[in-house]
């Protein structure tokens, strides 16, 4: 309560400036105004919807002609399938291949939802650790359990450092089983964090544009916010699809430990 | 008690409030909403990805690669047969050159004969010719010392009537000739 009159009284002092940066990270119904059930429909709902709908315009309707020499669409979906398929095959080996859709899965989802979070208004569910957490741990879960089915118990070698000297081992098991259960965490959060932190810094430059309307200074304030928003905002395009690599490039690591427990 | 409600209610609007002005990200109330549309979502683009997409994606990549394969393929053997048949070109090159040089060499041994036929045949048509122009000069020349003989001996005879000495032409004859010998 104290806060939110800070807020409001900070917006006053600044002369009528509007700073919401986190409203765009608000999860509202898309029709009425009643509470948000599991199953209600969601501007969340409605991104995601979006994004799988680009996905599928992309890698089904882009390659439905099976052109020889490839149609631009076509092209971008092929490029996105060697990109995802020779990571796959350098980090996790061969017979990670496998697990290729999986994993593509992952990445055209993520790719599509931070990009689509760029326009203008939009809402981007990698914002919310609630999604990435899924992301996140779902992997977690798919490769703890894909290691132990595969390898038994030999799997907890992943934290026997062999070729350590005896004395260190059970110091570096310790490390190693921290490390491993903290995976999932930074897996998660860093994906989410780095996305809202870039909308969130748009959004408050965003806020500073008007100045020009209010005072004086603004005739300095506002083209620094807005060249400040254009710059952010090319450096966001780039982070869109960093972390979208990021993260499947780990979780590729992770599969690796898990088809190859053995260091 | 009206005013206890009043708070009471306030106070939950303000808690509701609160909760709003903070993070979206960690009002848990709308955790099993987006938890629930994500995994429709991903469940939609696993499915739509591994049944459609990416095998048909993949075929195409492999399609691609083995027909560029191919033509590499038929392009080296085009490349050899191209090399073959320059290779059969310069042979017949070098034989049809050779078999020139052979004709060429006949027909200069032909020549040859052939001149040496001529010239021979010219050679000795030209011996008996000048064998006959030499036969011709002597027997000319013969007839002019003969001559000169003959007008000689008169010539003395006649010298030495005049001068009055023997007319014995046949002494007279033997000294000319005697003379005209040495």
């Amino acid at each position: 309560m104290k806060r939110k009159t800070d807020v409001a009284g900070e917006a006053q002092s600044e002369g009528g400036l509007a700073f919401h940066p986190l409203d765009q990270f608000q999860v509202q119904p898309l029709f009425g105004h009643g509470p948000i059930e599991w199953y209600t429909i969601t501007n969340v709902t409605l991104w995601l919807a979006l994004a799988a709908v680009a996905i599928i315009f992309v890698f089904v309707v882009g390659s439905s002609a099976r052109k020889m020499i490839p149609t631009r669409l076509q092209s971008v979906g092929e490029v996105a399938y060697s990109f995802v398929h020779n990571m796959v095959e350098d980090v996790a080996g061969h017979d990670g291949a496998k697990y290729f859709p999986l994993i593509m899965t992952l990445f055209v989802f993520i790719l599509f939802a931070n990009m689509l979070g760029l326009l203008p208004g939009s809402f981007t569910p990698t914002t919310h650790i609630a999604v990435t957490a899924v992301l996140g741990f779902g992997v977690f879960l798919f490769v703890t359990l894909l290691g132990l089915y595969k390898h038994g118990l030999h799997f907890l070698g992943l934290f026997w450092m062999s070729d350590a000297p005896l004395v260190l081992r059970p110091i570096i098991a310790v490390i190693e089983v921290i490390s491993y259960f903290v995976r999932p965490v930074s897996h998660s959060i860093r994906l989410a964090g780095n996305i809202m932190a870039g909308h969130a810094v748009m959004k408050v430059f965003a806020a500073f544009a008007p100045m020009i309307l209010i005072s004086g200074i603004g005739v300095l304030v506002t083209p620094v916010s807005i060249l400040a928003i254009t710059a952010i905002y090319a450096l966001e395009v780039l982070v869109a699809f960093i972390q979208a690599y990021v993260f499947t490039i780990l979780t590729c690591v992770y599969l690796k430990d898990a088809l190859h427990p053995g260091h | 008690m009206t005013t206890t409600t009043t708070t009471t209610e306030a106070a939950a609007e303000v808690a509701h409030e609160t909760a709003k002005a903070g993070m979206p990200q960690l009002d848990f109330s709308t955790f099993p909403n987006q938890i629930f549309w994500l995994v429709v979502t991903l469940l939609v683009i696993y499915f739509v990805l591994s049944r459609i997409a990416l095998p048909r994606i993949g075929g195409v990549l492999a399609q691609r690669a083995g027909a560029i394969t191919s033509d590499l393929s038929a392009a080296e053997e085009l490349k050899q047969k191209a090399i073959a048949a320059e290779k059969a070109y310069n042979d017949a090159l070098v034989k049809a050159r050779a078999e020139a040089a052979k004709i060429v060499a006949e027909a200069k041994t032909g020549i040859q004969q052939d001149l040496a036929v001529a010239t021979a045949k010219a050679d000795a048509e030209i011996a008996a010719k000048s064998a006959e122009s030499e036969k011709a000069i002597s027997e000319i020349r013969a007839g002019a010392v003969e001559a000169v003989k003959e007008v000689a001996q008169n010539t003395a005879k006649e010298l030495v009537a005049a001068l009055g000495g023997s007319d014995d032409a046949k002494a007279v004859a033997a000294a000319v000739s005697a003379r005209l010998k040495g």
